[in-house]
This record gives structure tokens, C-alpha cells and sequence, in this order.
């Protein structure tokens, strides 16, 4: 039997960005709010020894333990999904701040045509531009009407940037100066100046210098010591949730977080969620949260699930098209990559931070002309120097052995002396890519994994090629003696580590026949239910998500607070 | 190379120094008024210094370096240690770069890799059923690492045997190269284990070995990481982010415990 707790105003699942961001809106705004995350308290103290290639980098310390929960995946419907039983192609973070934790910081807006793609792509090429089986939509909402949410979100982290010259328009510039530029970035600020195309710094959550958001936190600058992906910043100077705004809704007094305690099912009656059911992992014990308002806030593998197990909202089927749930699973195209020999420099490619690079958008979004393309849309090209850590960072020529006395000299005299290119190439949802139930498969408690059914196609394969060759000729223009260029995508694999940038499952839309969630992230099937998070980005845009789940937490904390006095759909 | 510093260990005044006073007046955050330390922030608070455990008594033949207690094996009988021992010498080889797998301790570091959670795939899904899967569908055996090398091991050696009649570790180098060869393409038939995955395995453990902290057992020295200019565990680049390149020198996470 579930013990049953006193009702709160709000229960919030999951504690990273999302849930972080919101539980600070509520608070400040007067609800109670308690706050349950699956995986343990994370501080910056934890940090102390994260200088640990091995530890945090290949052995993912701060990730979930698959062997309590995973994931499952196939390629296509015709073939058995298989339980991911290992870390490759993206991470899963866990604990108080979740991924916001282990990111890199990178915090880009996406582009005015991201939240239109559908209706502009159709204007401007026609509709046989789209593939019948591509099931692209519109958000719902403008990139006009998210600016502001944007702008909150980047005062808050402290964002260190400069404009964007081929972004969508801001009501303000960033909260910080751009991160300092290295001499490798240099050089790729030379070169796409001189190729005509456009650099900007790219948008940090590092901290240029020392800053003071409005919520009274005052932060560090980041010291470029070259630990930010897959590990925690002992400096409080990247922005995390731990570190900005989950202070700021426990000092209310009206924030309770319970670690440790791991969601399964919202409960609900007729259209309304009452609460949750969680087991306390420490003591196996089932407890009952009943709240007015539950806010799914989890990473998008856990907000999908928890609808699916808990039976809320039509299941998506993908051989008749219908119901949401699940639907629209898309990711990043991201091995559009060049790599670039320099025979006689060495760059610091030990040193860095997370969100320390330069872009170009002139191949991101509809900035170009895709009439004679056989793709949509595209992604920022970027040279990031976020810290080459030797046991996973040798790149050595391609065609080269991989072993042996050449490999070691190769790998040695190349550590300082290669630069990548890479493009963030965006991902187009598809009718057969989708989230479900796993028939077979149970974690730790005999509750189903999420099973994901995901392949690249033709789009992502002229995509990824195209970009790499843009990225070859701005390594060249730089003056790499040798250029190594993905020739061809190949199938989408679990195994190799590509992007923790997993989206769709529970999308925005503009009707209930087509998303789950309305653009403030309410559930339209159960308007006391809100879903925060990538789950809800009807396909994935050529940059980090961060800062668009971030943008979008803010505005569901506005439409909570709103339907809290109002009740119904917030408009 | 172009090194175009003038010093040529100019690391730990230039660099570390500074960053570490700045670093006093940087690290934590403040909410209200109320600064709360960052990872170092807490241990620099501290006053009281424990008195360290004593100095052993001096005596006439105290070595310079204390001895290396970890270089004992916890897993590995004694003829798999050699034979990982000459294979990762063979994957990493001393040249006159520096040294290979063998003196940065490689062979021990896998050794203790698989005495402990690595070993037993601790954190990773291992709940039946198994099904053979595709490609990209990743590894889907039930054995565990531990486990894998035991067999793998022993497969080279039989190899080893029918091919040039000696064990792994007696046979010359290019032998050594034509065993390790033949599992890096699966010429090798074996019916429990993939050859080729193994090697993956052995390739990526000796990486490991070559440039994990010291404390893990391999890198000897910080040799692996010196051989490449890597600097190791360092607090701060915010000197040299902007600067030509620099050969700093390394530092482990030892160095940042006796920050004290």
C-alpha cells in the first residue's frame, strides 16, 4: 500500500533546468511546490576531484545507471528494439540539475524559422519540398512571442555572446561579453570573413566574468580549464540549476526537493491529474504526492514514458498516423564534420570551455537557397574549443593505422595540431520515427523501458554531407595542410557517441489532433498537466536545445501561474 | 616544434598562481549576501591541519621515490598479466617519443579496471533475454568484461600456440602484431567471444592506461600525458586561452589533494 502524503499546490518530476527553472517561478509566485527527482543531491562541492577524464568522461559518472533503467532502440518497425546496455550515441543525465549538469553550456535561440518550418518551407518551395512521410509541423508559436522567455532565460545564466547577425531579433543584447577567442578561433573568424559568410561568438552559459543575475546569484568567471562536457564546474561558473535557480526557490521556504524518489505513474481522474505515485529508491517504499498541478519535467525519455505508463493522452500509432504520444522522436545530424591537419603550429587544444567557440549561421535554417537541395533546413557550422582530453580526443589522419608505432606518433604529434570543424546539423521528424512502450524489456522496478525507433534518411544524409563539405573548405581557407571530410553518413548507430539531443515524444502544437502540449506546455488533454522540455519541440533545429527548453520552462511557469487563477486552457 | 616561449617550464608560477588567488576571490556563488564555496572554496576554509601520519623513520637506503604499492595485480593470474602487458606495448610502443603501455603500467591499470566495476559492466543493463542484434544495435552478450578477457586471453594464447608454436608474450614483435591482427579483422574463429570486439576493447583500456590519472595505476609518471603536451589537471588556461602554444607541465590530481 502507498503511503499518502499531504496534498501540495504543485509536484514537479524531475529536478534539471525545467524543473529548476519552474519550481523558482512558483515559489517566488507564492505556490508550494515539491520537487522529486529519481537520482541523488549534486553540489559544487561534489566537484572537487572532476578533473577525471576517466572517471567522469568514460566511465559517466554523472550519468544514470543503465543498469537500473535504459533505453531500447531499432532502426525500423520490421526488427527486435534491443536494450541500449552501454553509453554511446548520447548520455542520460541524473541528479539534482540532471543534464543541466554535465552540459557544455552552448545556449543558442533557434531561429525564427525553426518554429514555422512547416508553413514557411511550403511558402517559399512548395509543398512536394516536404517528403510525404516527413511530419515536420509549426510550434504553435512564433519566435517573436518566445523572445522574451529567451531573454529571461539568458539573464538568469548569464549568457556570454555577442549577436547572432543572421538570428532572429533580440529585445536585448546578452547579460555578458563574449568568452575570450583563441587563437584557433581566430582563425576561423579570418577565414569565413574572408569566404563572405558570417562568425559570432558563440552563445556561453560559462560566464565571460563575474556576474550578478537578477535573482540576487552571483557567479564566477570560467578559468577555460577544460572540463565542462560529461563533467560538473567547481567553480559554480557554468550555469546549472544547482547553482542558479533552484537556490532561489529554496530560499522561498516553499520549495521541497526529495532526491532519490523515482516517479511512476501520474495519477489521474477523468481529465484531471491528481498526483503522482514514487518509490523512495533508498527504502523501495511506494508513496502517494496527490498536488493540483503536476509538471512533468524530465528528460524527454521520462516525460513520454510516465504519459505512456500512466495512460494519459492517445498513444501516437504510427501505421494510421494518429494520437501523439510518442510521436515526432527526432535527434542531431551531427557527424557533418571536417577534421584539419596543421603541419607547422600548435594550438592550446588542451585548454577550454564548454561553450567556448565561434559559428556561422549562413548554412543554418533557410539563411540559404535550398531549391536545388535535396534537403531542408541545415545547422550552425562551428569551431569549438571545449578542451581535447587525451583518452578520448586522438584524431590522427584518416587511412592511418590505429595502433602501432605510427598511430602513437601520429596520435602525439597531432594532439595540438588538429582543429575540427563540425556542423549541428538539425533533424526532421518522420512518420516511422517514434518513442513507445518496450514490449520485453523492464527496468529495475518490472516497469517497461522506452523503446525508440530511429533511423537517418536521405534528408540527413545529403545534410550531413553537405556540411562537412562546408566545414572542409573553411579548415582549408584556415590553412590545414590536410582535411579529413565525413564522406557518407551511414545508418543511424547506438554505439558512438553523437549528441545527447534527443527530442519530440510529447510535441507543441496548435491543435490536440496533431501535439500534445499547447505552447505553454499544458497537456490538452488534462489542462492541470504541464510537459516541459525537448519532449515537446515538434522536430530538432541545427543548435543546442537548451536554451529553447529553457525559454519554454519560463513561459510554463507563466501559463501555471495563470491557469492557477483561471483554470481551463491558458491562452 | 614551435614552441615559442622562452621559458620552458614556466607552468607553475605563471600559470597555476595566479589562477589560484583568483580563484579564492571567484569560486562560489552568493545568494542573499551569503557566499556559498565552490569545490576548493570548502578545503582552503579549513584551519585545522591534521598532523600528517608520521615520516617513517629515516634509514640509510630510504629510496628517493616511495615505492609503488598499487603495482600488485588484483585480477590477472600471472601469464595473463604478460600477455596484456606485451600486447598493449604492442597497441602503444616505447619509441623516441617517450615510453610505451609497458613502463607507463598500462597492463596494471587494466588489471585494476577489471578487478572493479568496470569489470563486472556495474552500471550497465545487463538483464536477460539476449538476442543476437545488428550492428548498430551495440554489444548484446551477457558476458562481462572480466569475464571477455578471461576467454580472450586464453584465445590468444591458443592462437599463439597453433600459429608460431610459442605463447603470446615469447613470441618476437611482428608475431605479437600478426596475433593482435588477426582479432582486430576476426580472422581468429571464436565461438563465444567477437575477436574484433576485443581488440576494440584492449585498444580503448590501453588509451585509458596511457592517459587516465595516475592515480588509476597507468601513466606513469604523467609520462603519457608529458609525451603529448597534455597538462593534465590544471586550474585555470585563463592566461594562455588567448596565447600561441605553450608546453606546460603536468600536474595530477595528487597534486590538487596536497592543495591543502
Amino acid at each position: 500500500m502507498a503511503t499518502k502524503l499531504p496534498k501540495t499546490d504543485v509536484v514537479i518530476v524531475g529536478v534539471g533546468w525545467a524543473g529548476g527553472i519552474i519550481a523558482s517561478e512558483l515559489t517566488k509566485g507564492g505556490l508550494n511546490v515539491v520537487g522529486l527527482e529519481k537520482g541523488r543531491s549534486r553540489k559544487t562541492e561534489d566537484y572537487y576531484m572532476v578533473h577525471d577524464e576517466l572517471r567522469y568522461g568514460v566511465r559517466y559518472d554523472l550519468m544514470q545507471d543503465l543498469s537500473k533503467e535504459t533505453v531500447t532502440f531499432r532502426s525500423n518497425e520490421k526488427i527486435r528494439a534491443l536494450p541500449m546496455r552501454q553509453y554511446g550515441s548520447f548520455l542520460i543525465g541524473d541528479g539534482l540539475g540532471g543534464s543541466g549538469v554535465h552540459w557544455n553550456g552552448q545556449t543558442y535561440r533557434f531561429l525564427p524559422y525553426d518554429f514555422e518550418i512547416r508553413s514557411k518551407t511550403i511558402e517559399r518551395y512548395g509543398k512536394n519540398k516536404i517528403p510525404t512521410d516527413m511530419t515536420i509541423l509549426d510550434w504553435g508559436i512564433t519566435y517573436d512571442k518566445l523572445e522574451p522567455y529567451y531573454d529571461k532565460f539568458e539573464k538568469m545564466a548569464g549568457i556570454s555572446g555577442d549577436e547572432n547577425p543572421l538570428g532572429g531579433k533580440r529585445s536585448n543584447p546578452y547579460p555578458t561579453p563574449p568568452m575570450i577567442k583563441s587563437p584557433a578561433m581566430v582563425k576561423f573568424v579570418e577565414a569565413t570573413t574572408k569566404m563572405k559568410l558570417h562568425p559570432y561568438m558563440m552563445p556561453s552559459a560559462n560566464l565571460s566574468e563575474t556576474y550578478t543575475n537578477p535573482d540576487g546569484i552571483s557567479r564566477a568567471a570560467c578559468q577555460y580549464c577544460g572540463y565542462c562536457e560529461r563533467f560538473g564546474c567547481e567553480y559554480g561558473a557554468k550555469a546549472d540549476p544547482v547553482v542558479t535557480v533552484i537556490p532561489v526557490a529554496k530560499k522561498t521556504g516553499k520549495f521541497e526537493i526529495r532526491t532519490h524518489s523515482q516517479v511512476r505513474r501520474i495519477l489521474h481522474n477523468g481529465n484531471k491529474v491528481t498526483g503522482v505515485m514514487y518509490t523512495d529508491v533508498t527504502t523501495g517504499k511506494e508513496i502517494e504526492q496527490p498536488a493540483d498541478i503536476v509538471v512533468l519535467t524530465g528528460y524527454v525519455f521520462n516525460n513520454v514514458r510516465l504519459l505512456l505508463m500512466s495512460g494519459i493522452g492517445k498513444p501516437y500509432n504510427p501505421s494510421t498516423g494518429t494520437g501523439v504520444i510518442g510521436k515526432n522522436y527526432a535527434y542531431q545530424v551531427i557527424k557533418g564534420a571536417s577534421v584539419g591537419f596543421f603541419e607547422k603550429e600548435q594550438f592550446n587544444n588542451f585548454a577550454g570551455a564548454g561553450a567556448l567557440g565561434v559559428n556561422i549561421d549562413d548554412y543554418n535554417g533557410d539563411n540559404f537557397d535550398h531549391s536545388n537541395l535535396k534537403f531542408i533546413h541545415g545547422g550552425s557550422i562551428s569551431l569549438s574549443q571545449t578542451g581535447q582530453r587525451p583518452i578520448l580526443n586522438n584524431p590522427i589522419p584518416g587511412g592511418s593505422p590505429t595502433w602501432g608505432p605510427e598511430f602513437k606518433n601520429n596520435s602525439l604529434k597531432y594532439a595540438n595540431r588538429a582543429l575540427s570543424v563540425g556542423g549541428q546539423g538539425s533533424s526532421m521528424s518522420y512518420r516511422h520515427h517514434f518513442l513507445d512502450l518496450d514490449p520485453t524489456y523492464k527496468d529495475t522496478f518490472g516497469d517497461p523501458l522506452m523503446r525508440l525507433t530511429f533511423d537517418f534518411e536521405d534528408q540527413d544524409r545529403e545534410l550531413a554531407k553537405f556540411l562537412a563539405g562546408k566545414c572542409g573548405e573553411i579548415l582549408k581557407e584556415m590553412g590545414a595542410n590536410h582535411v579529413d571530410s565525413l564522406k557518407e553518413l551511414g545508418p543511424y548507430d547506438i554505439v558512438t557517441y553523437q549528441s545527447t539531443h534527443n527530442t519530440g515524444g510529447a510535441i507543441m502544437g496548435s491543435s490536440p489532433e496533431t501535439s500534445a502540449v499547447n505552447s505553454y506546455s499544458q497537456m490538452w488533454d488534462a489542462d492541470n498537466l504541464f510537459v516541459v522540455g525537448a519532449s515537446s519541440f515538434p522536430q530538432n533545429a541545427g543548435y543546442n536545445p537548451t536554451g529553447t527548453v529553457g525559454a519554454l520552462a519560463y513561459r510554463a511557469a507563466e501559463g501555471i501561474l495563470k491557469y492557477r487563477t483561471k483554470g481551463g486552457l491558458v491562452e | 616544434m614551435e614552441n615559442n616561449d622562452e621559458h620552458k617550464e614556466p607552468a607553475k608560477q605563471d600559470v597555476q598562481e595566479p589562477s589560484r588567488r583568483r580563484f579564492l576571490v571567484n569560486a562560489g556563488f552568493a545568494i542573499g549576501g551569503v557566499v556559498v564555496g565552490g569545490a576548493l572554496g570548502s578545503i582552503i576554509g579549513r584551519k585545522a591541519k591534521e598532523p600528517a601520519a608520521p615520516e617513517p623513520a629515516p634509514t640509510e637506503e630510504k629510496p628517493a621515490v616511495p615505492a609503488n604499492y598499487n603495482r600488485a595485480l588484483m585480477f590477472f593470474n600471472q601469464e595473463q598479466f604478460s600477455i596484456v602487458d606485451a600486447a598493449t606495448e604492442r597497441i602503444f610502443p616505447k619509441d623516441a617519443n617517450g615510453p610505451g603501455a609497458k613502463e607507463l603500467g598500462v597492463a596494471f591499470f587494466i588489471d585494476h579496471q577489471l578487478a572493479g566495476d568496470y569489470g563486472f559492466n556495474g552500471r550497465e543493463y545487463m538483464s536477460p533475454p539476449y538476442f543476437k542484434g545488428e550492428k548498430v544495435q551495440g554489444y548484446q552478450g551477457h558476458l562481462k568484461r572480466r569475464e571477455m578477457y578471461d576467454i580472450a586471453l586464453q584465445e590468444m594464447e591458443n592462437y599463439s600456440q597453433a600459429q608460431f608454436q610459442k605463447g603470446f608474450s615469447q613470441l618476437a614483435g611482428e608475431q605479437q602484431d600478426e596475433v593482435l591482427k588477426a582479432f582486430e579483422e576476426d580472422a581468429v574463429e571464436i565461438t563465444t567471444i567477437s575477436p574484433s570486439g576485443f581488440f576494440k576493447i584492449l585498444r580503448s583500456n590501453t588509451l585509458e592506461g596511457v592517459y587516465s590519472d595516475p592515480l588509476y595505476g597507468g601513466n606513469a609518471n604523467m609520462d603519457g600525458w608529458r609525451m603529448r603536451n597534455y597538462p593534465g589537471n590544471q586550474m585555470s588556461f585563463t592566461s594562455i586561452i588567448d596565447k600561441d602554444f605553450k608546453t606546460i607541465a603536468p600536474s595530477s590530481l595528487q597534486d590538487h589533494m596536497a592543495a591543502k
